[in-house]
C-alpha cells in the first residue's frame, strides 16, 4: 500500500496543475483519497472523532486551496466530515447507556453532545439530534426507520461496554473507522451512480415530440437524454456548440450515434431558437446554497433567453455538486480564466500582442472565463439523484449532507 | 481525434506508442545560456534563477517538462552552478514521483557545444531526448511532436532532430519588438516539413538571402518563411550528441550545429520542424523577451503556468478583476491604485496614492506613498521610498530607492543597489554593485574603469559566488565611504557603460518599449530593404555564394589604396622609360597592363602619368622656379604624345587639371606658385584644350573659397582665354 502522504501530495499536485477536470472525477478521486487517508490514520484512544475530524480538516484545507475553483473538492471534504460526525453520533448515542462515555463525550467540543442528558433511551437521543438541526423533509421521512434501528445496536453495544472499557475502546476505534469507511464507500458509490439515478427520472420530464435545448456537453445531460430515448420517447435536441471549447460538437455526434434527432446551433443563435424549445436541460459545475448555479460559460445567456420565452430551465446536478456555500462568498465567485489560446491562435495575433512599442501595454486583451453564474430566479428546477427540487429548497437539502460546523474548512488553531 | 488517426494507421501506430511508453523520456536542460545579455544581473545570479513573474525561470521549464511527460531531466549547470544546484536541492523537484531531476556540473564549458560533449561523455542519454534551455516557457504537449519524430526516425535513420517552431506575424517590426530577436528566415519542405535553410542573422543580409540551387533541383516545392519563430525546443536523437563530439568546433546550437548540418550534406543528416499552433512556447533571450513573456504569462497564454495556479512552489495568488493578481497577504493602502495586469507578491506593502500599472512586484517589498510604477519588474525585498518614479525598469532583490529617486525607461538595477535621494538614473543604464568587467580591446572602457576607482577588481563570469561575495563586501564598504557616488547622494553602485554598440543597441534589448522615433526608423529601414530586394529581386547571385553588399561600402578605401600603388608603379615605369629610352608605345603597353591589373580607368592613367612627369621635372636639379618650369617644359614636350594618348576627352583633361591642383596642394608644393605658368604651358603644347580649362573654371566657380586658390591665380589666364574665344567667334 503506498504511503498516504505521497498519495495526498500527488493528488495535490494534480489539482494544482489542473490535471483533473470535471467535478465528478474530482469528487470521486477526493473521496477515494480521503478513504485511504482515514483507513491509514492512527487514532488516539480518546476523542477519536475529534482527532479524525481535525486530521481530515487539515488535509481538506490543503486540497481546497490547491484548486479553490473546483468546488467539488470542498464538497466532498465536508461530506466526509459530516459522515464522521454522524457515525460518531450514532455510536455515542448507541453506547450512551454507560456513564463513562458521557464523560468522554464532554471532551468532544465539536460534537454537540456535551449538554445531552445521559438518558438511556437511544431513540430520544436520535430525536434530540434531529431537533438540533432544522428538520428537513428527507430527515423526517428517513429518521423513522433509522431511529428504530438504533436501539438494537445500542443494546449490543451497551452489553460489551459494561464488561470491559478498554476492550470497548478498541472496538469503538475500529468501529468508528470502519463505519466511516463504509459510509465513504457509499458516498463513492453514490457519486458513480448519480448519472443513472438522474437519468432514471428522464421520462418524467421529457415528453413526446418535445424540443430540448442544451449547451456544451455534460455527461449527466447525455445520459439523461439517452435514457429518455431508450424509453421510446421521440424528441429533438438542439445543441449549442459551447464556444470556445466546442464540446457541443462531440455531444451532437454522440446523440446522433444513439439515434436522436439532433441540431447543432451556434451559441449566438440560442435566442433565435429558444421560442421553438420546450425545455432547456443543462449540466452545472456547482450548485450553491441559494440555488444559484456555477455553470459553463454561456449558460447565463441561455437562462435569460429561456426566462424571456417562459421555457423551463432545468439543471441536472449530482449531489456532489451541491455546495453549502453562498455565492456572495468571494472564494466562490472565483472564476477560472483559461488560456486565450482557446479563442485565438497565438501566432495569428502575435503582432497585436506587441509590448515593444507604444506604451508597453498591448491594446488587445483576451479573456476566457470558464464559468458563468446563473442566479436562482432563472432556474426552474434542479434534478439531483434524490429527485427534482426547487431552487429555494436547496439550502434545506444541503442540511442533509453537510454539518454547519464544516462550512469553513480550516484547521483549528492548537489553542 | 489524434488517437483515431493513429488507429487508422494500424499496427505500426500502436508499435510506436508502445515504443514511446517503453523508453524513459529524457530531457537535457541547459541551465546556462552561454550569453551575457542579462548582465550585470547574471554576474551575481544565474539567469535560470531570475524570477519571471515571481517564479524562477527554471521552474517554468521543469514544470512544463514534467507535465509534458518527461521522466528524467539532466540539468546542466555551468555558471553559478552551485547556486543552481542548491536551489534545486531545496526545491521540491528532487524526489518527485515519476520525475527525476539530476544535475551535471561543469566549470569550464564555454558553450552549448561543450555542454553536450560533456553529457555525451557521461553516457546518460539512452534514447531520444528533449533539448531545452532553462529559460524556456511553454505549455505545449510533446506527444505529437515526439510521435512524428519517432515515425520519421523509423523510416529514415538520418532524421536526427526536430525543432519546434511557432507562427509569428511577419510584420516588419514584430521580430524586433516582441522578443528582441533578429528576423529569422527558414526554408521548409512543405510536404515533409524538412528544414532546408536557417538564417537567424537575416538583418545583416540587407534583404537578400540566397538558397543553394541544389535544393530546388531535389525538391518539388520549397516554402520560404519569415513568419516563423524558433522556440528553441528540440527533440533530438542520441546521434546529436555524438555529432557534437565529432565536430568539436560546434559551439552554438543554431549557428553552428543546425547550419552545419544543413550545409554539410555529406553525412545526409536531416532536421525537421514541428509547428505548434495553439500552445505557447518561447525562450527568454534578452530583457525585451523577459518583458514580453512576463506579459504573456500575465495574460494567461501560458495557462496553466500562470500566477494564480500553483504549478510549482509559488504562493497562493488570486486573480482579481481587470487582470490583477494579488497574493494573500498584501498591505495595500486604500488610496493606492493598482492598475490592470499587475502582480503583487506576498508580504508586500504599498503606501497611499501610489499608482502601479503593468508591473510585477515581488515578495516582501515596501513601497512608499506617492510612488508611480509603470511597466516595471520589481523583485523581492525591494524598498522604494516616497515619491519615486519608475518607468519600464528591472529592479533586483534588495534594492533601495531613496525618496524622490527616479528610473527612466530601460534601467536595470542589479542586486542591492542603492539609488540616492532625488537622483534620476538615466535611460538604458545598468547599475550594479560590481564593476563592469573590462575588455582589453576597448580603450573607452579601460578609461572608464580608471576614472572611477584607483584599484580595480575585475570580477569575471568564471568567478565562483564565494569569491564574488568577498569582493562584494570590500566594495560595499569602499563605496559607502564615497559620499557622492555615481547613483546620487548616498547611493551605492556603478553605472555600467554601454557596450560597443552604445545606445544604438541598448534600446533593442531593454524592457522599455521601443521609442516612437526608433520604430519609425525600423519601419523605414525595413521598407528600404524591401525596395532594395525588389530591385535586386531578379539578379540573385547565381553562384549560391553570398555576395555581401558590404564590399561596396569598403571599396572607397580600397580604391584609394589601389590608386596609390598604381601611381607608384606608373611612376617607376615612366622613370625607367626616361632613363632607358624606352619608346612611347612600350610605355603605353606597360601602363595599359597596369591599368588592367589594378582595374582602373584611362583617366587614372592620365593623372598618374602626369604626376610622374611633374615628379621627374621636380627631381631634375633646378635652382629657381623658372628652371623648374623649364624642366617641366622639356619633359612635357618629350612625353606629350604619351600623355595625349590617355587624354581622349575633355573629362580626362579636367581630371588632369584637378590632379595638378591636388599635387600643388599636397605632394609637390613647389609648383603652387607656378600654377598658371604650367597651365599655360600645357595649353600651349596642346596637352590641354581651352574648353577643358574653361570647364574646370566653371566647375570650381561653385566650390568653397579655400578651393578657389588656384582659380584666382589662373583668373587672368582664363579671362584671356575667354576673350580669345570671343574674338574667334
Amino acid at each position: 500500500m503506498p504511503d498516504v502522504n505521497s498519495l495526498v501530495n500527488e493528488f495535490l499536485i494534480k489539482l494544482k496543475k489542473r490535471k483533473i477536470e470535471g467535478s465528478k472525477a474530482t469528487a470521486k478521486l477526493t473521496a477515494e483519497l480521503l478513504r485511504s487517508f482515514i483507513s491509514q490514520k492512527r487514532l488516539p484512544h480518546t476523542n477519536q472523532a475529534g482527532a479524525l475530524i481535525d486530521a481530515v480538516k487539515a488535509v481538506g484545507e490543503e486540497l481546497i486551496n490547491a484548486n479553490p475553483v473546483e468546488l467539488a473538492v470542498g464538497n466532498i471534504v465536508r461530506r466526509v466530515l459530516h459522515i464522521i460526525r454522524e457515525e460518531d453520533l450514532s455510536l455515542t448515542t448507541a453506547a450512551v447507556g454507560g456513564l463513562s462515555l458521557s464523560a468522554e463525550s464532554d471532551n468532544e467540543d465539536d460534537v454537540d453532545q456535551g449538554d445531552h442528558p445521559a438518558l438511556s433511551a437511544a431513540a430520544v437521543a436520535a430525536a434530540a439530534r434531529s431537533t438540533l438541526r432544522p428538520p428537513s423533509l428527507q430527515t423526517l421521512l428517513e429518521d423513522m426507520p433509522h431511529s428504530a434501528a438504533v436501539p438494537q445496536t445500542s443494546s449490543s453495544g451497551g452489553d460489551s461496554e459494561g464488561k470491559s472499557k478498554s476492550a470497548d475502546k478498541n472496538l469503538m476505534t475500529r468501529k468508528l473507522k470502519h463505519n466511516v469507511i463504509e459510509a465513504v464507500n457509499e458516498l463513492i458509490q453514490d457519486i458513480s451512480t448519480c448519472h443513472e439515478l438522474i437519468a432514471e427520472q428522464a421520462v418524467e420530464h421529457i415528453h413526446q415530440n418535445e424540443v430540448i435545448l442544451t449547451l456544451g456537453s455534460s455527461r449527466t445531460v447525455t445520459e439523461f437524454l439517452c435514457a429518455a430515448k431508450e424509453k421510446k420517447r421521440s424528441f429533438r435536441v438542439f445543441v449549442a456548440e459551447g464556444a470556445p471549447r466546442y464540446q457541443g460538437h462531440a455531444l451532437a455526434k454522440e446523440l446522433a450515434a444513439r439515434g436522436l434527432q439532433t441540431t447543432v446551433i451556434t451559441d449566438s443563435a440560442v435566442f433565435a431558437m429558444i421560442s421553438r424549445v420546450n425545455m432547456v436541460i443543462v449540466g452545472a459545475h456547482a450548485v450553491m446554497a441559494n440555488g444559484g448555479v456555477i455553470a459553463p460559460v454561456g449558460l447565463n445567456m441561455v437562462a435569460l433567453a429561456a426566462q424571456r420565452h417562459a421555457v423551463p430551465f432545468v439543471v441536472l446536478a449530482g449531489v456532489h455538486k451541491l455546495c453549502p456555500l453562498y455565492p456572495h462568498n468571494p472564494e466562490v465567485l472565483l472564476n477560472e480564466l483559461k488560456s486565450p489560446s482557446e479563442l485565438l491562435d497565438f501566432g495569428e495575433f502575435s503582432d497585436c500582442l506587441d509590448f515593444g512599442c507604444g506604451s508597453g501595454s498591448p491594446l488587445l486583451h483576451v479573456v476566457n472565463p470558464a464559468f458563468d453564474y446563473v442566479p436562482p430566479n432563472l432556474v426552474s428546477l434542479f434534478i439531483t439523484d434524490t429527485g427534482g427540487h426547487n431552487p429555494s429548497y436547496m439550502y434545506r437539502l444541503l442540511t442533509d449532507y453537510y454539518s454547519p460546523d464544516d462550512l469553513v474548512v480550516r484547521r483549528r488553531s492548537t489553542s | 481525434m489524434v488517437a483515431k488517426k493513429g488507429g487508422n494507421r494500424g499496427v505500426g501506430g500502436e508499435d510506436a506508442e508502445e515504443e514511446l511508453k517503453r523508453d524513459r523520456l529524457q530531457a537535457i536542460l541547459l541551465a546556462d545560456s552561454f550569453a551575457t545579455k542579462f548582465r550585470p544581473i547574471t554576474l551575481e545570479r544565474p539567469k535560470v534563477l531570475l524570477p519571471l513573474v515571481n517564479v524562477p525561470m527554471i521552474d517554468y521549464t521543469l514544470a512544463w517538462l514534467e507535465s509534458a511527460g518527461v521522466e528524467e531531466v539532466f540539468v546542466f549547470c555551468c555558471a553559478h552552478s552551485k547556486q543552481v544546484i542548491d536551489y534545486l536541492k531545496n526545491s521540491k523537484w528532487f524526489g518527485q514521483p515519476n520525475f527525476s531531476v539530476s544535475t551535471i556540473e561543469s566549470h569550464n564549458s564555454m558553450s552549448a557545444g561543450d555542454a553536450l560533449r560533456l553529457i555525451y561523455e557521461r553516457h546518460v542519454i539512452s534514447g531520444d531526448f528533449i533539448l531545452v534551455t532553462g529559460d524556456t516557457v511553454s505549455n505545449m504537449p510533446l506527444t505529437l511532436a515526439l510521435k512524428e519524430h519517432k515515425e520519421r526516425r523509423r523510416k529514415d535513420n538520418n532524421a536526427v532532430m526536430t525543432i519546434v517552431i511557432t507562427q509569428s506575424k511577419p510584420c516588419s517590426i514584430t521580430n524586433q519588438s516582441r522578443l528582441g530577436m533578429e528576423e529569422l528566415f527558414m526554408a521548409i519542405d512543405p510536404d515533409t516539413k524538412q528544414l532546408l535553410y536557417y538564417e537567424d542573422k537575416a538583418d545583416d543580409l540587407k534583404g537578400t538571402i540566397s538558397l543553394d540551387k541544389g535544393l530546388l533541383m531535389d525538391k518539388t516545392s520549397i516554402s520560404l518563411h519569415n513568419d516563423k519563430q524558433d522556440c528553441y525546443i528540440d527533440i533530438c536523437s542520441p546521434e546529436v550528441l555524438s555529432l557534437f563530439t565529432d565536430n568539436f568546433d560546434y559551439q552554438h546550437l543554431r549557428r553552428h550545429f543546425v547550419k552545419g548540418l544543413l550545409v554539410d550534406d555529406i553525412m545526409g543528416y536531416k532536421i525537421f520542424t514541428h509547428e505548434i499552433h495553439s500552445s505557447y512556447a518561447a525562450r527568454i533571450d534578452n530583457y525585451r523577451g523577459y518583458d514580453t513573456i512576463s506579459k504573456d504569462i500575465i495574460q494567461r497564454w501560458t495557462y496553466p503556468l500562470v500566477p494564480d495556479v500553483q504549478f510549482f512552489g509559488n504562493c497562493a495568488t488570486k486573480l482579481e478583476r481587470r487582470g490583477m493578481y494579488r497574493a494573500s497577504e498584501v498591505g495595500l493602502s486604500r488610496s493606492a491604485q493598482i492598475g490592470p495586469f499587475t502582480v503583487i507578491g506576498n508580504g508586500t506593502s504599498i503606501g497611499s496614492n501610489t499608482e502601479i500599472s503593468d508591473s510585477v512586484v515581488g515578495e516582501g517589498c515596501i513601497i512608499g506613498s506617492n510612488v508611480s510604477i509603470d511597466g516595471c519588474y520589481i523583485w523581492n525585498n525591494v524598498t522604494i521610498e516616497d515619491g519615486c518614479k519608475l518607468k519600464h525598469a528591472i529592479v533586483c532583490d534588495g534594492v533601495i530607492m531613496k525618496s524622490g529617486a527616479g528610473l527612466e525607461p530601460g534601467v536595470v538595477l542589479s542586486f542591492k543597489v542603492v539609488v540616492g535621494q532625488q537622483f534620476t538614473v538615466p535611460a538604458y543604464s545598468k547599475v550594479s554593485l560590481l564593476q563592469q568587467p573590462v575588455k582589453q580591446d576597448s580603450d573607452e572602457e579601460l578609461e572608464y574603469a580608471d576614472n572611477s576607482r584607483g584599484v580595480i577588481g575585475i570580477p569575471s563570469i568564471s568567478n565562483t559566488p564565494e569569491k564574488l561575495n568577498e569582493q562584494f563586501s570590500t566594495k560595499l564598504s569602499d563605496s559607502q565611504r564615497q559620499t557622492v557616488s555615481e547613483v546620487g547622494n548616498g547611493g551605492v553602485g556603478f553605472i555600467w557603460s554601454h557596450g560597443e554598440g552604445g545606445h544604438e543597441e541598448e534600446w533593442r534589448h531593454s524592457v522599455a518599449p521601443i521609442p516612437a522615433d526608433r520604430l519609425v526608423e525600423i519601419i523605414k529601414t525595413a521598407t528600404d530593404e524591401l525596395e532594395i530586394s525588389n530591385r535586386d529581386g531578379n539578379v540573385l547571385p547565381p553562384s549560391g555564394e553570398l555576395e555581401p553588399d558590404s564590399v561596396d561600402n569598403d571599396s572607397d578605401e580600397d580604391v584609394r589604396d589601389d590608386y596609390a600603388y598604381f601611381e607608384k608603379e606608373v611612376e617607376a615605369t615612366f622613370l625607367r622609360a626616361v632613363h632607358e629610352n624606352v619608346t612611347e608605345d612600350h610605355v603605353i603597353l606597360e601602363v595599359n597592363s597596369l591599368r588592367l591589373s589594378y582595374n582602373l580607368t584611362s583617366t587614372d592613367c592620365a593623372s598618374a602619368l602626369f604626376y610622374s612627369m611633374m615628379k621627374l621635372a621636380l627631381d631634375t636639379p633646378h635652382d629657381t622656379p623658372g628652371e623648374l618650369v623649364k624642366n617641366f617644359a622639356t619633359a612635357i614636350t618629350k612625353w606629350q604624345k604619351l600623355l595625349k594618348y590617355y587624354l581622349t576627352s575633355i573629362d580626362e583633361e579636367i581630371e588632369v587639371i584637378l590632379k595638378f591642383e591636388e599635387m600643388c596642394l599636397e605632394s609637390t608644393k613647389e609648383y603652387s606658385p607656378l600654377f598658371v605658368q604650367v597651365l599655360h604651358l600645357l595649353y600651349d603644347k596642346d596637352v590641354i584644350q581651352e574648353e577643358a580649362i574653361l570647364n574646370w573654371a566653371a566647375e570650381k566657380e561653385e566650390a568653397d573659397e579655400s578651393d578657389k586658390l588656384f582659380l584666382k591665380q589662373a583668373e587672368k589666364f582664363i579671362q584671356w582665354l575667354n576673350e580669345a574665344s570671343e574674338e574667334e567667334d
